[in-house]
């Protein structure tokens, strides 16, 4: 039996969360800044057409965009997170089968469908808008870079910037459709040659800046191009992943739906302070939280890191003279995650890292070499009482879990924290939080 | 023939059920005369919620539904996946702002009445952006 793979994906997540509550953001231009209202990370279909550019500094861009009528809001992370998961579990009501791709996207597996797959597609698109609000563009196909495609052409044709060419065929073959009937494109074996000429080899599900310059050089612009190369040149030129580009472009399915999500590599915890830091106190004391943060994502997963990074920085828009960075990497005597051990390592590395006069603006922990906790291979010389330790994390954890608003901390953590990040523009937290609930007159 | 799956029930894991533990021992095959009419506990989440997943709280401001016995201060339970009938109390999104009101839909007429007499019911026009936001299920007063 033939794999048919859906991919699901919410337009402009951030964006459309927020104009779930604030119906009035809808038809503007709106944004979503990262933390500290730094970048641009997600743009309403109007800010684009103002033409501004996913990543951009927004100080960068806002001066016009103002004038243009831009509103421009904090990240709202708990909203995002809660509408995620409603978005997930509602399309679980339409296949067992579902992997969870990111935040705002899912491959679902529809191939023991009997109904239309065309009129399935659109009744997923119409219950998540309808239950959640969110909207969703769905592409179908036989493998994942397939369906991938696919949904490349289900986005609204308003967008310019999703296709490489402009002549789009419509699902019921009429010229304009409205934005409400674009959505969900079926890529049937009929049409494949037609669409594949279509799409720029960039736009390809797993090929990145290296591999387009040189597929482009060796005389390679379309999906349809690569779909018909020789696979043995292929395989010589750029190994066993480009091979499964091109199989999965023919329809041949190389990569299974991912139920389970695969463990985690790395965990990391990075942010820009809320105000430049100069003292090296508070650079402490903001890594130290960061390490404690970082902790209970492993202890999350049941893991334990042998490894940790500890990086600071300056802004890179200042003045050479005044710029800085540097890294610090600790290997752990025995894989851990408890918290004080990681908190003390992490602070010896900031005092380390600290250099007097310079004005740090970001600083970040990434833990690696993770092992399930249960695994950890001993030290003959380790000085922690493992036992003992897994018992207080579980006990913190525990107690944070019941207060999650007013969480035990580490002393080494601080207690005002003036380097916190800053959302000045965040909207409330619609579901998360009893006193924040949408109101209604 | 191939079978094939024509729809997929989703099993319930809204609320977790605490299953009362039988604390009646069986050390000689004569059970405790309780144990057959253990029943589950009340659960209020499962009572005022129907669909966890569309569902959303909404908090009211003003008192332009008191007659329906939504007061001012009170929390809605919002479903969003119920087809709005008429006469039902609905949060509609009119021109961008988000209100609670009795929704009656009869023959090319759409209005929102309040159910308070110091307001006055409004007609939706093709003019105004408008969309039923959800369907009210429940009120929640505090006394």
């Amino acid at each position: 039996m033939k794999d048919i793979f859906a991919l699901v994906d919410c337009n402009n997540f951030y964006v459309s969360c927020e104009r779930v509550f604030q119906p009035s953001l809808e038809g503007k231009p709106v944004v979503v800044l990262s933390n500290n209202d730094g970048c641009v990370v997600s743009r309403s279909d109007e800010a684009k057409k103002l033409g501004i550019k996913m990543g951009v500094a927004f100080f960068e861009v806002k001066d016009e965009a103002e004038r243009n009528g831009l509103i421009a809001l904090s990240s709202n992370y708990s909203l995002y997170a809660d509408m995620s998961r409603r978005l997930m579990e509602t399309l679980c009501n339409f296949t067992p089968e579902i992997e969870v791709y990111s935040i705002d996207e899912a491959f679902l597996n529809l191939a023991s469908l009997s109904e239309n797959l065309t009129d399935y597609g659109r009744r997923i698109k119409e219950t998540v808008r309808q239950w959640t609000g969110m909207p969703v563009s769905i592409g179908i196909g036989r493998t994942k870079t397939l369906a991938k495609i696919a949904n490349r052409i289900a986005k609204r044709p308003a967008c310019p910037e999703y296709l490489t060419k402009e002549k789009i065929p419509t699902e019921d073959g009429t010229a304009g459709r409205s934005a409400e009937a674009a959505g969900v494109f079926e890529l049937t074996d009929s049409a494949i040659d037609e669409i594949l000429a279509q799409i720029g080899v960039e736009h390809i599900w797993g090929v990145g800046i290296k591999t387009t310059i040189k597929l482009k050089r060796a005389g390679f612009e379309t999906a349809l191009a690569l779909r018909d190369a020789d696979v043995k040149w292929i395989q010589r030129r750029f190994g066993i992943t480009g091979v499964r580009t091109v199989y999965e472009l023919q329809g041949i399915n190389c990569y299974e739906l991912e139920e389970q999500p695969p463990m985690k590599k790395s965990v990391t915890v990075s942010r820009i302070f809320g105000r430049k830091v100069e003292t090296v106190e508070e650079l402490k004391e903001a890594i130290a939280s960061y390490a404690s943060r970082a902790g209970e994502k492993l202890r999350e997963e049941r893991l334990a890191a042998g490894v940790m990074i500890v990086f600071v920085m300056t802004s890179r828009f200042v003045n050479k003279r005044k710029r800085y960075f540097n890294s610090h990497t600790v290997c752990f005597p025995a894989a851990t995650n408890y918290a004080p051990e990681l908190i003390n390592y992490a602070a010896k590395a900031a005092g380390q890292l600290y250099r007097k006069g310079f004005q740090y603006n970001k600083a970040g922990i990434i833990l690696s070499d993770l092992v399930p906790e249960d695994s950890v291979q001993g030290n003959l010389f380790d000085e922690v009482d493992r036992q003992k330790s897994r018992r207080l994390m579980q006990a913190v954890d525990a107690v944070n879990a019941r207060l999650p608003f007013a969480p035990l901390r580490w002393a080494a953590e601080g207690i005002n924290q003036p380097w916190q990040a800053k959302f000045s523009k965040r909207s409330k937290r619609y579901t998360t939080r009893w006193d924040e609930l949408p109101e209604v007159a | 023939m191939q079978t094939k799956v024509k729809t997929v029930y989703k099993p319930d894991r809204s609320t977790r059920r605490r299953q009362p533990i039988f604390m009646a021992k069986v050390p000689a095959g004569f059970p405790s005369p309780a144990a057959d009419y253990e029943e589950d506990k009340l659960d209020l989440n499962k009572h005022l919620i129907r669909n966890p997943v569309a569902t959303f709280f909404v908090r009211v401001a003003g008192d332009s539904m008191v007659k329906a016995g939504i007061h001012d201060g009170d929390l809605l339970v919002v479903d969003r996946s119920i087809k709005p009938r008429d006469k039902n109390v609905v949060i509609a999104a009119v021109d961008g702002e988000l209100t609670v009101k009795r929704i009656r839909i009869r023959k090319n007429k759409l209005t929102l009445e309040a159910e308070n007499e110091n307001y006055q019911s409004q007609e939706i026009n093709e003019e105004m952006e408008f969309e039923v936001w959800g369907v009210v299920t429940n009120v929640i007063h505090a006394l």
